[in-house]
């Protein structure tokens, strides 16, 4: 007993401690990646390769000095910067990061609690984050804010539900709510789920990018429009949480996608080494959403209501019946037929999609014949 | 919250960049007044001087040596590209694509070396005078100016890749702010915001000045009229800018730069209106003399100014976030907004 209560409280300050010093990291790596891919230098002045520049940020930002606006809700103001970082830490406490080991002769899982219903937790969770911006917007008593606030909440509400039914789908491989199950079933098909859920992986990948309000998605912050959105009133230590919370939350949700489509923490070749596998696969992962951020203008926010609800919603209710229903017909080829039929699926939508856009740009009439053509 | 946000009504207010610029004209005499009128449109200010230029030259009488026109069709074609290039960054930048804007500043940047190698400045040249140009290209000018063209197909690529292509960019400006025809000329539009509306006038081919009969370039036109078409009636430009500065380069006459006149220039009583297409539209400039040292008036048509009017009938109706696109699409300068 007391050995399982000291097990977990390590488990949890390391967890804890690992994620919350990625975040200074992948701030760093944000910055001089986007500076690379844009040919700029990026950070270079605060130690080796400019990597203590997120610290030197946060140290200014907490020496801040505390601002109340006029007219702010005080503990709702106070408040909503910790809702929208405390989720994302917590939705962390599931997430297994490598498979069990054995210490003085008891099995340990590396996960801080192995719950059951873990993937509902974490639904549970990044439901609440959406009070975090929708506090910050309403208490701020700013106009700016408060738009902001409606629109990263509705943008977060309305890509749930395409998160949530493909993360159904892979329930219904599993079989189960536990994401230990979800890895350790992975295993036991020999393929991992982003094969034979490759458009639920697609739909999430999309899905997820609103969700964390990331570029091309960053309509509550769109700096042309609405200043910055949810926390435009926000300075010093409470903006820096708002901002940790937002890597925090791609931590999360790196891990989670890592367990839920690549396997976890399982070896693609290769001896296992622990956690190495899971930090590449997340980082892989994040990498991409920061590739994507370089790479996209902004969408106008009824094309984001729409892609969410026109196009992702039914895609993913589509995935989920055939899914379904492939599972029912196909027994034990279930896995094979379903990998299979999802890449053919998605490279001829693909296909679709890519001659849809040629057709169009094709149509639109080129350059007029030059001399003369004046009116 | 069940009506879409939408722009109802706007109301164009100008003046906070007024600083007297064509007030001023009438106490300088013309040399003196030549480093002020790179200030008007700061992003294209090779226009700005050859324009001014050009209608002292009328005004007195005089024609630069062929080579000096050559000289001046080169760097007038490189500042269209430097502009356009602002124009594509900062679109994508309004739109919050963040690439683009830095990828078209290094083309640009690589546009104000070769300026800054020719007159030591890289925004406000001062280059331009009446009979020719202030200095004759350096030797090293030729050999860089080709290596720039050769590399700008490329780029330019890039930017397609990035904006052009991108189904974001395309879905966000495709039929925004429609400005038919009709519209667009009764507006006073001009430059590719008029181009892009179906109207293919181009001063400098329906009404050629300098040397530009001698060139071999298509007029960039669209039919659509959208913020699409804006966009793309200037990427359009830029290629028939460099095939422009291609030839010019290749054709340079040898002979002198400029011709010696009198830094305490007379013209003639008289006045004149003389207009190039700049790189925003029709930019003119109205010059009175009564025979002193001085211009008794000085006029500056701003293209940027005429090409405002359009913003009262073309936001209204559309959503807010789209008026970032459109006040974009029609790329205005507030230097020669207000003057």
């Amino acid at each position: 007993m007391l050995f399982d209560l000291i097990a977990s409280f390590i488990k949890a300050v390391l967890v804890f401690a690992v994620v919350m010093s990625f975040v200074p990291f992948l701030i760093w790596l944000e910055r001089k990646l986007v500076a690379w891919m844009q040919q700029r230098i990026g950070p270079n002045r605060t130690g080796p390769f400019g990597l203590l520049q997120p610290i030197a940020d946060a140290v200014k930002l907490i020496i801040k000095e505390n601002i109340f606006p006029s007219g702010v809700e005080k503990i709702t103001y106070f408040l909503a910067p910790m809702m929208s970082m405390i989720p994302a830490l917590a939705a962390f406490a599931v997430i297994p990061f490598g498979s069990p080991v054995r210490i003085m002769g008891r099995t340990v899982n590396l996960q801080v609690a192995d719950v059951n219903i873990g993937i509902l937790y974490i639904l549970a969770l990044s439901s609440l984050a959406v009070y975090g911006a929708v506090l910050a917007g309403w208490s701020s008593n700013n106009k700016y804010s408060l738009l902001g606030g409606l629109r990263t909440s509705a943008q977060m509400i309305s890509y749930e539900l395409p998160i949530g039914l493909s993360v159904v789908s892979i329930v219904l491989l599993t079989g189960s709510l536990s994401l230990n199950e979800v890895v350790r079933s992975q295993a036991s098909h020999g393929i991992w789920n982003i094969f034979p859920q490759f458009l639920g992986f697609i739909i999430l990948l999309i899905s997820y990018n609103a969700e964390l309000n990331r570029a091309p998605f960053d309509l509550g912050e769109a700096e042309s429009e609405i200043v910055a959105g949810y926390h435009t009133e926000y300075s010093g230590f409470r903006f820096a949480m708002f901002y940790m919370g937002e890597y925090v939350n791609m931590v999360t949700v790196a891990a989670l996608v890592t367990v839920l489509f690549l396997g976890g923490w399982q070896a693609p070749f290769g001896p296992e080494i622990p956690l190495l596998w899971f930090l590449i696969k997340i980082f892989a992962f994040i990498l991409l959403y920061m590739w994507v951020r370089a790479t996209f203008p902004r969408v106008r926010y009824d094309q984001l209501m729409a892609l969410g609800w026109k196009i992702l919603v039914p895609a993913s209710l589509a995935n989920l019946a055939m899914t379904a229903v492939i599972i029912v017909l196909g027994g034990p080829n279930a896995v094979r037929i379903l990998s299979v039929g999802s890449i053919v699926l998605a490279v001829l939508v693909g296909l679709v999609l890519k001659a849809a856009v040629a057709l169009r740009t094709k149509s639109a009439p080129g350059l007029a014949p030059p001399a003369g053509a004046g009116s | 919250m069940t009506k879409p946000i939408r722009t109802e009504e706007i109301e164009v207010s100008m003046g906070p960049l007024h600083r007297g610029m064509e007030k001023i004209a009438e106490k300088r005499t013309y040399f003196q007044y030549m480093p002020l009128v790179d200030r008007f449109d700061y992003l294209a200010a090779m226009l700005n001087g050859a324009l001014y230029c050009m209608t002292i030259e009328k005004l007195a009488g005089m024609e630069p040596p062929r080579r000096a026109e050559y000289i001046r069709v080169i760097m007038m074609e490189l500042n269209r590209i430097a502009s356009h290039l602002v124009f594509v960054g900062t679109l994508g930048l309004d739109l919050g694509a963040s690439t683009p804007f830095i990828y078209c500043f290094r083309e640009r940047e690589e546009i104000l070396d070769l300026f800054d190698l020719v007159c030591g400045a890289r925004m406000t040249f001062n280059y331009m005078r009446p009979g020719g140009v202030a200095k004759d290209l350096p030797p090293e000018f030729a050999p860089k100016c080709r290596e720039f063209l050769k590399k700008m197909p490329a780029r330019l690529r890039e930017y397609d890749d990035l904006l052009s292509n991108n189904e974001i960019f395309v879905e966000r400006m495709r039929g925004v702010a429609k400005i038919g025809a009709d519209e667009a000329v009764n507006l006073g539009l001009s430059g590719p915001t008029l181009r892009a509306s179906g109207v293919g006038f181009d001063i400098r081919r329906f009404e050629p000045y300098s040397v530009y009969p001698e060139f071999d370039f298509d007029v960039a036109v669209r039919e659509e009229g959208d913020c699409l078409a804006r966009y793309l009636c200037r990427t359009e430009e830029i290629r028939q800018s460099l095939r422009i500065v291609q030839q010019a380069l290749d054709g340079l006459p040898e002979g002198p730069s400029s011709t010696r006149i009198n830094m305490n220039l007379k013209p003639a009583a008289g006045e004149v209106y003389h207009h190039i297409e700049g790189a925003r539209g029709e930019m003119g400039c109205y010059l009175v003399s009564d025979g002193t040292t001085t211009p008794v008036r000085l006029k500056w048509r701003a293209p940027s100014f005429s090409n405002l009017a359009v913003l009262t009938s073309a936001l209204p109706g559309w959503k807010v976030a789209d008026s970032v696109a459109i006040i974009g699409s029609i790329d205005v300068v507030l230097g020669e907004v207000d003057r």
